[in-house]
This record gives structure tokens, C-alpha cells and sequence, in this order.
């Protein structure tokens, strides 16, 4: 579909970009540099999530929502569902995406897996954004130990 | 009942957002990290560069256009294939020298801006959708076509429409690109 090339090409564009603004290559730049793009991607989250039909808005249970982003954000943003959804303990949930199309046009397998995190933080920072606006707080993190499979790990804070 | 193509139409306006989103959230982060408005309409140029080197590919493996044999037939390509197929807009096209080479593309609406009012007090010389210059620009230079792109009017400016013109400099050297089919 034409319109999620464009933003496929915006993201890579921008990971390359925003990565090499990074004033000190260390652990501390390093760090700053995913929390613009996951600054972002909190942005654009939280204005997507005010874009969702109303009936979403209407959930009863953290497990409803959870299906909501591996299923219905997911495919609307992706064009596809995640694959799995585990309950770790209480309010920690792990997605996984076997085959992730912000990874996919990268490589696959044990290549370029430093530079996954990079590609990897817009769509954390998503997640987060798309969640708050539906009234919850959390963190995420995302893992990757093969390309283009990935985990995104979302730890809901407790009120 | 669950395949993509029957996605809730409000779906795949959200696809659609997407992009815009990101692109308004890239903008307002440039204007963070540079104090001047040339300065970020030159980097979402160059950005707008790299995509549209690597734009072209998708372009034309997707619209299967065969060989132009003018500069307005390729004014007319970008505006009624390209920008249809990926902005969802067909700017009009006018040529504004008699030697062929200057044409402007007038688009009427333009989807990067609906999120937009008006341009970030203090940043009245933003160049808003400069990256779609950039596209441009990069987009030609790799089929072997120099082109200067720029702004001419915007809309975000208090101008009445939103122009951009295209100047067609010299051809590159084909020989030095030839690449086998």
C-alpha cells in the first residue's frame, strides 16, 4: 500500500538522521538519541489514539486492550496482526511480532542487530502514546534477537 | 470477514495519518533542534532527498510508466501518478517559460498540512513541506534528470494556493548511469 511505504521511507529517513545528530556516540548519547524518536513516536501515538473509533475507547479489561494493539492498532499501522500476546505477571505483557515491517527491509537473522533498537524506538514510543490516550500509563522496550522478529515488552504502572 | 482489504474505512484513514502525524512530529523536532527556518527547510530537504532516491524504485515498479520524451510529460507523471498514488492529490500543471523547462505544480489541497492551522509563531519562513521538494529533486536525479525544486507559494504563508516549481537544468550525463536493464 502506497501510503505505508511513504512512512516506511519517513522512518528509516529519520532514524538515519536523528541517530547521527547524536553529539556524543557513548552509552549516554546513545540513550538520548532513541528517546527523540521515541519522544515521537509518543507524539504521534497520542494523536492517533484520538483518532480511533469511539467503541475502542471502551474497554473493560487491560487484556482488551492488549488485544486492541496486537490486533486492531497493529493491522491499521501495519496492515497486519502481531502474532502472540503473553501475560508475564500482573500488568507486564509481551507482543511479539515475528515478522516486523519496520525490520523487515533490513536483513534477517543476526545482521544489523545493533542497529534494530534504532528502528525499534518510533514504535515504543507508539505503543505508549496510543495507550495513554486510551487513560493508561506505561513503559515499553522492545528486544530483538533475529531479524525482523521482535518483542515489544509493556509494563503498565499501577495507579 | 478479517482480511485487510476489508478494513473499516476508518482504519485506513488512520494509515493515511500516519504518515502525516509523523511527519508533523519530524517538523516540530527539527524546529526544536534548529533555531533558524533555513536551516530546517534545508535538512527536510536533504531528508526529503534521501526518500526520494529510494522513492523512484517504488514508483516505478508500481506505476510501470514507459519512457518520457519530455520534460512536461514527466511534470505531468509526478502530478497525476506520483502524487495521486501516494498523497492521494492531483496538483495541476502549468509550464511557465516558453523554453519548456520551468513548470509548477498548484496543489489545491495538500494532506501534510491538515493537522496544521498556521505555521509555529516566530517561523514564518518555514518551509513546511519542504521534503516533498527534496523527493522531487532526489526522485529525478535518479532517472538521470537535474532539477531544481522549490516553493513558489504557500498556502501556510497567507498565499492564496501552494505552488511548487520544478526547473529542469541540464541532463545528466546518461553515459555515466547506465545501468543494464
Amino acid at each position: 500500500m502506497a501510503d505505508a511505504v511513504l512512512f516506511e521511507f519517513l522512518h528509516t529517513e529519520m532514524v538515519a538522521e536523528l541517530w547521527a545528530q547524536g553529539p556524543d556516540p557513548g552509552p549516554g548519547g546513545r540513550k538520548m538519541n532513541l528517546s527523540v524518536l521515541e519522544g515521537m513516536g509518543f507524539r504521534v501515538g497520542q494523536a492517533l489514539g484520538e483518532r480511533l473509533p469511539q467503541e475502542t475507547l471502551a474497554f473493560r479489561e487491560e487484556l482488551d486492550v492488549l488485544r486492541f494493539l496486537c490486533r486492531d492498532l497493529w493491522v491499521a499501522v501495519f496492515q497486519k496482526q502481531m502474532d502472540g500476546q503473553r501475560t508475564h505477571h500482573q500488568g507486564t505483557y509481551v507482543l511479539q511480532d515475528s515478522s516486523f515491517p519496520l525490520l523487515v527491509p533490513m536483513a534477517s537473522g543476526l545482521q544489523y542487530l545493533e542497529e534494530a533498537p534504532k528502528f525499534l524506538a518510533f514504535t515504543c514510543g507508539l505503543l505508549r502514546g496510543t495507550l495513554s490516550t486510551l487513560g493508561i500509563e506505561s513503559s515499553v522496550t522492545a528486544s530483538t534477537a533475529a531479524l525482523p522478529t521482535c518483542k515489544f515488552q509493556v509494563v503498565i504502572q499501577q495507579p | 470477514m478479517s482480511r485487510p482489504a476489508q478494513r473499516r474505512p476508518e482504519y485506513h484513514k488512520i494509515n493515511r495519518d500516519l504518515f502525516v502525524l509523523t511527519y508533523g512530529a519530524l517538523v516540530a523536532q527539527l524546529c526544536k533542534d534548529y533555531e533558524k527556518d533555513e536551516d530546517v527547510n534545508q535538512y527536510l530537504d536533504k531528508m526529503g532527498y534521501g526518500i526520494g532516491t529510494r522513492l523512484v524504485e517504488d514508483f516505478l515498479a508500481r506505476s510501470c510508466v514507459g519512457r518520457c520524451h519530455s520534460y512536461s510529460e514527466i511534470a505531468d507523471i509526478i502530478a497525476q501518478v506520483a502524487f495521486k498514488m501516494y498523497l492521494g492529490i492531483t496538483p495541476s500543471v502549468t509550464c511557465n517559460n516558453s523554453s519548456r523547462n520551468e513548470f509548477s505544480l498548484i496543489l489545491d489541497k495538500n494532506p501534510l498540512v491538515e493537522f496544521v492551522e498556521e505555521l509555529p509563531a516566530g517561523r514564518s519562513s518555514l518551509c513546511y513541506c519542504n521534503l516533498l521538494c527534496g523527493i522531487i529533486r532526489g526522485a529525478l536525479e535518479m532517472v538521470h534528470l537535474a532539477a531544481d525544486v522549490t516553493f513558489l507559494q504557500d498556502r501556510l504563508k497567507g498565499d492564496s494556493v501552494t505552488e511548487i516549481g520544478i526547473t529542469f537544468l541540464k541532463k545528466l550525463d546518461e553515459k555515466k548511469y547506465r545501468r543494464k536493464k
